[in-house]
């Protein structure tokens, strides 16, 4: 089974690389481009084909490791 | 009095902290390897600055799973003095021992450079030789030094008097909230900061002004112990 898991930052954190992007974007003439989040994308392979057993776990990795819940949010999908 | 300098893979600053201990209070100190499973023989842990597992992650998230972590929990509990520099400062909040998180610097820049912190709570072990409100210059080194907490946590930290420095004046070098540069739990024998002390204990380095933390240290572990405090 193989989870896809995404970090990325709280809407009332400052992401200031985020900021950084959109002014580049701006800079090149992208005018349409409105706010930018930077986060990170992640795949776990999981030896298991339980579902649930997978979704609780990683659950567990992410609150424990995976995201800082302070200033992070996270979600995952899981194939196969 | 017996100093532990934690180490892990990628800490660069652990020599650094050694030093100070040696040259400014002349105390034993250790380096503790981030492996090891019992910090009993000491009395206060620093836990450097650097790049603890490359910052892979984030700053300090690997690092808090280290196996000596579960003892500088333990020493924490027990009241022993902790000193988060750094790296270490971010460690200690990855760990839960701090409130809060420190997020990239909102110009980007890894800042490197002497700042003016002001003393905002000199009623600590580790800040009872600065006079309140006096305004010290300790260098940073940071990228990732951008304090943040949500406004309850913050909230609490100003009830408790939680905040140790801050960025004195206009010259907060990484956006953090309320120019936070330092704080410490609610007991208040764990504090992080992400300046310097150790990189300013002689005048040869710039500033002497981080020597009195490492005074303040030795003279609050007397107190407690009833030996003679230095003068």
């Amino acid at each position: 089974m193989k989870a896809t898991v995404y970090v990325t930052i709280k809407e009332n954190v400052l992401d200031p690389q985020g900021t950084a992007v959109q002014g580049a974007l701006h800079t090149m003439g992208f005018s349409e481009v409105g706010k930018v989040r930077i986060g990170k994308y992640l795949e776990v392979e999981l030896d298991t084909n339980d579902r649930a057993e997978a979704e609780a776990r990683l659950k567990v990795m992410c609150e424990k490791l995976l995201a800082n819940t302070v200033v992070e949010d996270y979600r995952f999908e899981l194939e196969g | 009095m017996k100093f532990a300098v934690l180490v892990f893979p990628g800490s660069n600053c652990d020599i650094d902290c050694y030093k100070a201990v040696e040259s400014t209070i002349g105390q034993p100190v250790d380096y503790v390897w981030h492996t090891a499973t019992d910090l009993s023989a000491y009395d206060a842990i620093l836990v450097p600055g650097g790049f603890s597992y490359g910052d892979y992650l984030r700053c300090g998230a690997i690092a808090r799973f280290a196996n000596v972590m579960n003892e500088v929990k333990k020493a924490a509990e027990q009241g022993k003095f902790i000193l988060g520099i750094c790296n270490g400062f971010q460690i200690l909040t990855e760990a839960g021992l701090l409130p809060g998180a420190l997020i990239r610097n909102t110009g980007l820049k890894f800042r490197c450079h002497g700042t003016s912190l002001e003393v905002v709570n000199n009623n600590t072990p580790f800040t009872k030789e600065y006079s309140q409100g006096e305004l010290i210059n300790i260098p940073i080194a940071h990228g990732e030094g951008n304090y943040f907490c949500d406004a309850a946590t913050l909230e609490e930290l100003k009830a408790n008097n939680q905040i140790v420095f801050r960025y004195a004046g206009d010259t907060n070098p990484n956006g953090s909230v309320e120019n936070i540069a330092g704080i410490s739990n609610k007991a208040g024998n764990v504090v992080g900061m992400m300046p310097h002390p150790e990189r300013a204990v002689d005048q040869l380095l710039g500033s002497e002004d981080g020597k009195r933390m490492f005074t303040s240290i030795l003279n609050a572990w007397r107190e407690q112990h009833g030996a003679a405090v230095n003068g």
